[in-house]
């Protein structure tokens, strides 16, 4: 055991990278859980797609910069997701195809101009991630970004959990229905963007998304639910950074396929619905 | 929607003094609270209601007055359901006016398809919990008392034993009683009900019929859209009957003759798309 956890003692840029990747997980779990909860865990996916040109525009102005890359991303995000909430509010198109179309449009565009300015190697960084790399501010960002999670869904949450049982009756008693909703959006955009400075924007949403498929085969409630992810992901985290460690895989992809494998073992054989429990006879009462 | 109060004491207060004198048969129609200085709790002005050009309820005018309980009835298409919706301010009117006596929260509205999504890890009693918002709103707890207001609740709709069930696993029936529990919480002074008992089974319906009766001599008033007629004649002192226009509105009795169905049928719910634009439109 020891052993196994040694490469945290003795490293520096290890622990660093444990340090964010539950800074991640604090903030990005309980979200995907409300994604899952919403069958908006493709939503998650195609903001994701939507904040890549945000942050590479961001890029292209001002080189390998935190602050530009985050706000370029933020912004990115952030219109991609109110427009296409605007537009399944007040129109006919329902969410997921309005998402669809505005974060097509958003990585055409993004695609566009980074070819306009020829692509660079450190656009990798964006794509992949540099978990193994992160510095004082993107820690400190990683960790603010977990804070205001935190605070933000922990003010949000009952408006938040009717939103997603009863949107029409959340309407009926109170004008909260649009906070729960943008403002979740506004955290899951925030979260991804965080992300993406570990594990690239093409693998944050995996932080988001997989803990929480796994943790629906382990309980029945939404509290406990964000426990289960929370504890998940740390645990792919750790698993997949000594992944990379030892086999010399990338991190990202490293601690992503780690936490498809607490899912699909949580698939076969979670306690609530899994594929298992869903095989094995249980005795049953007399009513 | 408008939500202030009528600033004129509107003609209604004859047609509704008239709608209870007569409905001798029904039982319940005894308390309905009817005095002459209390506002109507609902005021339909001339209202057109639809999607697209066809109107779906076509400049139709009545007063519902406070502590009434009144069916309304019509055939498929009637816009009922549609009339439900726009008082309970999710429909502008395209015509007309609706005036509720009292604001956002005191009306409570079950539409005929709740959007609730049953796989959602909630139990019964965090849903019937979700009604009393109006004293906890998003931050504050439960505590004691709301907890016991939550239990009684369950105990009225005839769910005690279940609180703990996550709804995924709630029959039809009981999902209903869940809601009526949730409602109940709500304290509105308006009660609208779209269809509550489609897919109930009788004894269901019978205790449901018990709470609603419960709500009318609490002097709430009640609109409920059905098709029983026999339950309609039972339980409900006064009728609505709406095909696309208003038929009849009073005493049940006298709104559920053999004649009126007649015309309630004659109506049909065939949108006609060569019809002629409304003449009354412009006024």
């Amino acid at each position: 055991m020891i052993d196994l956890l040694s490469p945290f003692v003795e490293f520096a840029f290890m622990r660093r990278a444990l340090v964010g990747c539950i800074a991640v997980s604090m903030g990005a779990t309980p979200i995907g859980v409300f994604l899952l909860l919403r069958r908006m865990s493709l939503t998650g996916d195609a903001m994701a797609h939507a904040i890549l040109p945000g942050a590479a525009v961001g890029f292209l102005f001002a080189g390998l910069s935190l602050t530009a890359m985050t706000l370029g991303g933020l912004v990115a995000g952030m219109a991609v997701a109110v427009a296409a909430g605007a537009v399944s509010r007040s129109t006919i198109l329902r969410e997921d195809a309005s998402l669809a179309a505005f974060y097509l449009v958003s990585l055409a565009a993004g695609v566009a101009v980074v070819s306009m300015h020829g692509s660079n190697v450190d656009l990798m960084h964006v794509l992949f991630g540099t978990v193994l790399a992160l510095g004082n501010d993107a820690l400190a960002l990683l960790c603010a970004i977990a804070t205001i999670t935190a605070v933000a869904l922990a003010l949000l949450f009952r408006p938040l959990v009717m939103e997603c049982l009863d949107p029409a009756f959340l309407r009926g008693v109170s004008r909260l229905s649009p906070v729960a909703h943008f403002g979740f959006l506004a955290l899951a955009v925030l979260n991804l963007v965080g992300g993406f400075h570990a594990l690239g924007t093409l693998m944050a949403v995996g932080v988001m998304v997989l803990p929480a498929a796994a943790a629906r085969f382990w309980t029945t409630s939404v509290g406990a639910m964000i426990a289960v992810a929370f504890a998940v992901a740390v645990t792919g985290s750790v698993c997949g950074l000594l992944l990379s460690f030892h086999f010399g895989l990338p991190s990202g992809p490293a601690i992503v396929l780690a936490l498809g494998g607490l899912y699909f073992a949580s698939l076969l054989f979670g306690a609530q619905g899994s594929l298992f429990a869903r095989r094995v006879p249980r005795t049953h009462q007399e009513a | 929607m408008s939500l202030s109060v009528p600033h004129t004491a509107r003609a209604g207060a004859a047609k509704s003094a008239a709608s209870n004198a007569g409905a001798g048969t029904a039982p319940a129609a005894s308390s309905a609270p009817d005095a002459p200085g209390r506002a109507p709790a609902l005021t339909l002005d001339d209202v057109t209601l639809g999607y697209g050009r066809h109107p779906a309820v076509h400049h139709v005018s009545a007063t519902f007055a406070a502590g009434s309980l009144t069916a309304i009835v019509g055939p498929n298409g009637a816009g009922k359901s549609t009339l439900l919706k726009a008082v309970a301010g999710e429909l502008a009117p395209m015509t007309g006016t609706i005036r509720t006596a009292t604001g956002r929260g005191a009306t409570a509205y079950m539409p005929q398809l709740a959007e609730i999504d049953r796989t959602f890890p909630v139990s019964v009693r965090e849903v019937v919990a979700m009604g009393l918002w109006k004293r906890i709103g998003a931050f504050r707890r439960l505590g004691p008392s709301g907890a016991r207001m939550v239990d009684e609740a369950i105990a009225r709709v005839g769910l005690t034993g279940l609180e703990k069930r996550p709804i995924g696993t709630l029959s039809g029936g009981q999902m209903q009683r869940t809601l009526f529990a949730r409602l109940a919480l709500q304290d509105a002074a308006l009660i609208l009900l779209d269809e509550p008992f489609t897919g109930v089974d009788r004894r269901t319906v019978d205790d449901l019929l018990g709470v609603i009766a419960g709500w009318h001599r609490e002097g709430r008033t009640i609109l409920a859209v059905l098709h029983d007629f026999d339950e309609v004649r039972r339980h409900f002192p006064d009728a609505f009957l709406l095909a696309r226009d208003l038929v009849a509105h009073g005493p049940t009795a006298t709104v559920l003759t053999p004649a009126n169905l007649e015309r309630a049928r004659a109506v049909g719910e065939a949108v006609d798309d060569g019809a002629p634009l409304c003449r009354r439109a412009a006024a």
